[in-house]
């Protein structure tokens, strides 16, 4: 059901070829920010713009395409996502973590270690680590030029003077092979040691008109203190449905009485556990519906 | 129940339909043809095009119905669509002196050589609902003159002949394309243009009024307002000479502002220019006022701290796209960053509460 208006994957070729050339830049420079002429997409900025633009200049007419949002890939905004790719390019697409050359996320790092040869497109709404504590363009870039962080320890600092730990939670600042800090996009900081992979990484932030990578294996550091040391935390229980003890959690609402259950964010995951034979807390009711 | 949390696609299917049938609302209604929208929500289609960067009234008129007329929502549609054209060449700057002016007014002087030609304004009429209009009825006509056929000179050229203002320099530089490139900072003067002409009315109303309460003071008169024609040429390079590809209607604004000189200009009168698809004026007005505001550094004048004179503050806020996208993205799922935030809250808490009562 490709929409034969308009090119393979949406974007002219040109425009493919500039974004390649700022990928292939980000990845020569890990955690470098890429300026990069972002185009206006038929869905909203802050919607997956740049996330969307750097998929479509990696696909190919052979690639297998997943997406996901919050690890889920029934949420709506990937299944339009995943939609737009099936009709502008014809791809195949699959829900399956393994299953997938090219896999495209908002907010998580899929659970099932990746491997070579996948590429992991992360959506980036502000792509600018030090974006709020300087607004300023043109200062963070003199900043990152000089490799002036300071500003980012003394708030880590301060978060620990106030409140005895470090209050980020999510889009947790990491150190690049030593040099760029950056920002992961919007993951839980319990994802943050899997950005260390065997996958490429590319990460797009359209509205903001920047891109930036990491290849695989590359170093990525958490930033810390010695004697507050990153705490990549869940919450303290198993899923519900497939009794895993180690995936990151979503937390349902059952009732209006304050009852709750815990499912595993990534649903390829807990799928593919449940069809092993895994079984939660919950699982039995919802395995019979 | 956990399905009905993550939504799905026939959701989404099922939400479109519903979208389509309130379009199209009562279908005991006529429907409305863009024919209607374009001749009769002109003003609607203009800020459509305006801002849009299209100039396409029938393309205009067809957002604004799939919109259901809400035009920042058209807005995008336009430019969505404008980002799959192929870019074929830049036009030479088009001659506004030469534009068959509609509307052509001036602050500055009581009258002028061309005439003021209040032409197809709100201005002057009182703002009283005409009951009249919710009948049908015959269209009225306006009575006609003789149109001019010399081009109408510009009022701020009669202040240049004597050095009262400042020169604008001619500049042969093709100017950078927003749409094209990323935008960088410090913009520079053409750049600063273009990011205002198609930035959102309303945001660039608020900042120029903020200059006139004090926020960036100016000092603007409006030295001359025209709305009209121009006819668009490109050079073709297989015929070695320009012609004319079509003609659009433009709303240009030169505002004369005062200037009491600095260190190395002698006191003149300073400009701000706007310059819209449309006839758009409230909008090209708040542009030359804030065009002008942004040129203090250029001018030598101090940084007052006025937001209208922060080019990055502007520039960075001025586009209703991005801004809506961004502002509205918020309603998508965030419920693992939530997750994680719950999560830290409650761990602080507990240790904030052991903290607090040891004994427990
Ligand atoms: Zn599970």
């Amino acid at each position: 059901m490709t929409d034969a208006a308009y090119n393979f994957a949406y974007l002219d070729e040109q425009t493919k070829r500039m974004i390649r050339r700022a990928i292939l830049k980000g990845l020569a420079v890990p955690g470098y920010q890429v300026p990069f002429a972002s185009r206006e997409m038929p869905m909203p900025y802050g919607w997956g713009t740049g996330g969307v633009q750097v998929t479509a200049a990696c696909l190919t007419p052979d690639d297998v395409l997943k997406v996901i949002d919050q690890g889920a890939d029934d949420t709506t905004n990937a299944v339009s996502i995943r939609r737009f790719f099936e009709r502008t390019g014809g791809v195949a697409v699959t829900t399956r973590t393994e299953e997938a050359s090219v896999i495209q996320t908002r907010h998580r790092i899929p659970e099932t270690p990746l491997t070579e040869g996948q590429i992991l497109v992360y959506q980036v709404p502000i792509p600018e680590p030090l974006r709020f504590l300087e607004p300023r363009e043109t200062e963070t870039r003199k900043m990152h030029a000089l490799e002036e962080y300071g500003l980012m320890h003394v708030k880590l600092y301060e978060d620990i003077a106030h409140n005895g730990a470090i209050s980020t939670a999510y889009a947790y600042p990491v150190k690049v092979e030593g040099r760029y800090v950056m920002d992961p996009s919007p993951i839980p900081k319990f994802d943050n040691p899997r950005l260390e992979s065997a996958a490429i990484q590319l990460f797009g932030a359209g509205r903001e008109q920047r891109i930036y990578a990491l290849p695989p294996h590359t170093k990525v550091v958490s930033l810390d203190f010695e004697d507050h040391p990153f705490d990549p935390s869940k919450a303290d229980h198993d899923c519900d449905l497939c009794g895993s003890g180690s995936s990151y959690l979503d937390e349902v609402i059952m009732d209006d009485e304050g009852g709750r259950m815990f499912v595993c964010s990534d649903t390829d995951y807990c799928a593919t556990r449940r069809a092993r034979g895994f079984r939660g807390a919950l699982s039995s009711e919802e395995d019979a519906a | 129940m956990y399905v009905a949390v993550k939504g799905g696609e026939r959701a989404i299917e099922a939400a479109h339909d519903w979208l389509a049938e309130e379009r199209r609302g009562d279908p005991a209604v006529p429907e409305l043809t863009l024919e209607q929208i374009r001749e009769q929500m002109t003003l609607a289609v203009n800020r459509v095009m305006a801002e849009g960067s299209l100039y396409d009234p029938d393309l205009a008129a067809l957002a604004i119905k799939q919109a259901r007329g809400d035009l920042i929502e058209a807005i995008f549609l336009l430019r969505a669509y404008r980002t799959t054209l192929p870019r074929l060449g830049v036009s030479i700057p088009v001659d506004t002196g030469a534009m068959r002016c509609d509307r052509r007014v001036s602050a500055t002087f009581k009258d002028v050589p061309g005439g003021q030609v209040l032409g197809p304004t709100f201005d002057y009429t009182h703002r009283l609902l005409d009951f009249a209009l919710a009948a049908e009825g015959e269209a009225p006509r306006a009575r006609q003159a003789e149109p001019r056929q010399e081009p109408t000179p510009r009022v701020t050229e009669f202040l240049n002949k004597d050095g009262l203002i400042q020169d604008e320099v001619r500049t042969e530089d093709t100017p950078p394309d927003m749409t094209r490139q990323p935008m960088e900072y410090p913009a520079g003067r053409a750049l600063r243009l273009q990011a205002l002409t198609r930035g959102d009315e309303g945001f660039v109303l608020g900042m120029a009024y903020s200059t006139q309460r004090g926020y960036g003071r100016t000092h603007p008169f409006v030295g001359e307002l025209r709305i009209g024609a121009v006819e668009v040429e490109m050079e073709i390079p297989e015929l070695g000479f320009a012609i004319c590809i079509g003609e659009v209607t433009l709303t240009e604004c030169e505002t004369v502002n005062q200037f009491s000189g600095s260190r190395t200009e002698p006191p003149q009168f300073t400009r701000g220019y706007g310059l819209v698809f449309g006839q758009t004026e409230r909008k090209a007005i708040s542009m030359a006022l804030v065009d002008r505001s942004l040129r203090w550094q250029e001018l030598g004048e101090e940084n007052t701290g006025a937001p209208a004179q922060d080019e990055e503050f502007v520039l960075a806020h001025a586009d209703n796209i991005q801004g809506t996208g961004f502002l509205e993205h918020i309603k998508l799922p965030h419920y693992v960053d939530f997750q994680s935030e719950l999560e830290l809250v409650r761990r602080m808490r507990a240790d904030a509460m052991t903290a607090k009562d040891p004994a427990t």
